[in-house]
């Protein structure tokens, strides 16, 4: 029996056979639970947004508490402007990231948070009253030490004041780079400014060593160096006009608030369909 | 174990012949989740699960295993049993899953089930063999939960997350041990149990296999 079981023919047959029905089993349970992970990720998100927004409480009921505080709408990147043209509850910024007609390409010096493609349009979060939100919460994600840091920062309403910030995906260095979500660094963000005075194309905020003093500076993770770049990097790029820059002069000049208002009616549409 | 019966095979593992107890097997995860006791308890289940049908399915096919791929045929199988229990996880208990991260996919070199696929399942029955599997993933789980309670109680002040000493920072009396929140209490806490253990059990004490020789002149040592 041993004899035939090591014949080049039965090591075939039975290696075969195992990694076909091995892979049959494994991805019946990949796509079977699919729809359920799915569901699992989205709310996790969502309490994500809250909690960089300062509203997560454990135990809260999220699905709830996203429904009635936050609005999500999709903003032209290129303009500035909101579009109806997706519908913000399911428009996936990475999809349209990956797909040529709905992004663009970044290379050498306008990449430097390391995306390669950027989407024309993305979503953003309103909290409170979306005509003048108390605050907005954008998605911004670049290259960290080692590999794609994603995540979400929150802004007051005057498109200028950080609230917060939080990373809900990124494989940084653990007690290094993974520092990123230690909730004392993340409470020095409160307050800090993007732009200092005068200067409001180019964001100045940045992650400094040796103890940051003023409003535009957040100290750099210590033992951290690549990952404190990556942040900052990724914080210049989404929040200049090449990001969200043109989106947030207008809550700085106050046009937003006029333009959604006029818009006020389409987004009930939007919300109700 | 020359003969093994069903009752032995289910109960040696816990007390007699404890995978991380005795045959030290397994610390490196018994390290990592122990820190809450849900967190343990579901890395105990999951393991129970891989260990019992690893068994199962390499003991159903262990007349054509060819022997010299047989390694790779239990990997296969344990691995494929692996992912099913992570996606699982990350369908039902999303918020467990990501606190255990790595270490369901970790399973998969866990030395306890694919030295039992190896040891026990190659040479016996599929019945058996599943009662094998069942048995050592019980004797991984008590360790597991023993460690976890041990290192939540004093280490957080709670128990399953219920808290049964209140914390200084809440409030309370308890000063909570920092340290045992951290891996390497969890080596103090196996290395006590093993302790224990061979005080109960005399005969699983090992006989020391080499001896130093003590420094005859102080002058050897410097």
């Amino acid at each position: 029996m041993a004899q035939s079981n090591n014949s080049i023919k039965k090591i075939l047959t039975v290696a075969f056979a195992l990694c076909i029905v091995c892979s049959v089993i494994v991805s019946t349970a990949a796509v079977g639970l699919r729809a359920k992970q799915q569901l699992n990720q989205e709310l996790d998100r969502k309490s994500n947004i809250l909690s960089v927004a300062n509203l997560y409480e454990p135990g809260m009921d999220v699905e709830d508490a996203f429904e009635s505080r936050v609005t999500p709408r999709v903003v032209d990147l290129r303009t500035g402007e909101y579009s109806d043209q997706f519908d913000p509850s399911t428009y996936d910024n990475f999809q349209a990231a990956r797909d040529p007609a709905s992004s663009r390409t970044l290379s050498g010096d306008r990449d430097i948070a390391g995306l390669s493609r950027q989407e024309h349009y993305s979503t953003v979060y309103l909290v409170g009253d979306p005509d003048d939100p108390e605050q907005i919460i954008l998605p911004i994600r670049g290259q960290g030490l080692w590999g794609l840091m994603r995540g979400y920062i929150s802004l007051e309403g005057d498109g200028n004041t950080f609230v917060g910030i939080t990373y809900y995906d990124h494989s940084e260095t653990p007690g290094l780079g993974a520092e990123v979500n230690n909730p004392r660094w993340k409470a020095q963000w409160e307050g800090k400014q993007i732009f200092a005075d005068g200067d409001d194309v180019q964001p100045d905020i940045a992650l400094v060593k040796g103890g940051a003093s003023g409003e535009t500076e957040v100290d750099a993770l210590s033992g951290a160096t690549l990952t404190s770049k990556g942040v900052t990097n990724m914080l210049k790029f989404w929040l200049s006009p090449e990001g969200f820059g043109e989106y947030l002069a207008r809550f700085r000049s106050g046009v937003a608030r006029d333009e959604v208002q006029g818009a006020a009616t389409d987004l009930d549409d939007t919300e109700g369909a | 174990m020359s003969a093994a019966t069903p009752k032995g095979v289910l109960t040696t593992p816990i007390f007699k012949n404890n995978p991380i107890a005795l045959q030290i097997l397994g610390i490196c995860s018994a390290l990592a989740v122990t820190t809450s006791m849900s967190v343990s308890l579901v890395m105990s289940l999951a393991v129970i699960f891989v260990t019992a049908f690893s068994n199962l399915f390499v003991s159903l096919i262990r007349h054509h295993i060819p022997s010299s791929i047989r390694i790779i045929v239990q990997m296969t199988i344990i691995a494929s049993l692996v992912i099913v229990v992570d996606q699982i996880l990350k369908a039902y208990a999303y918020e467990m899953s990501k606190q255990l991260s790595v270490f369901v996919g970790l399973i998969i070199t866990n030395c306890i089930v694919m030295g039992r696929a190896e040891g026990f399942a190659m040479t016996n029955p599929p019945g058996l063999a599943f009662l094998d599997g069942v048995g050592n993933g019980l004797g991984y789980g008590f360790i597991l939960m023993l460690v976890g309670f041990v290192r939540e109680l004093l280490g957080a002040g709670s128990v399953f997350g219920f808290t049964v000493l209140t914390p200084v920072q809440d409030g309370g009396w308890y000063v909570p041990n920092g340290l045992l929140l951290l891996p390497p209490s969890a080596f103090f806490i196996i290395g006590l149990i093993i302790w224990v253990l061979r005080s109960v059990n005399p005969e699983q004490i090992e006989e020391n296999e080499f001896q130093m020789k003590e420094n005859t002149q102080p002058k050897e040592a410097v």
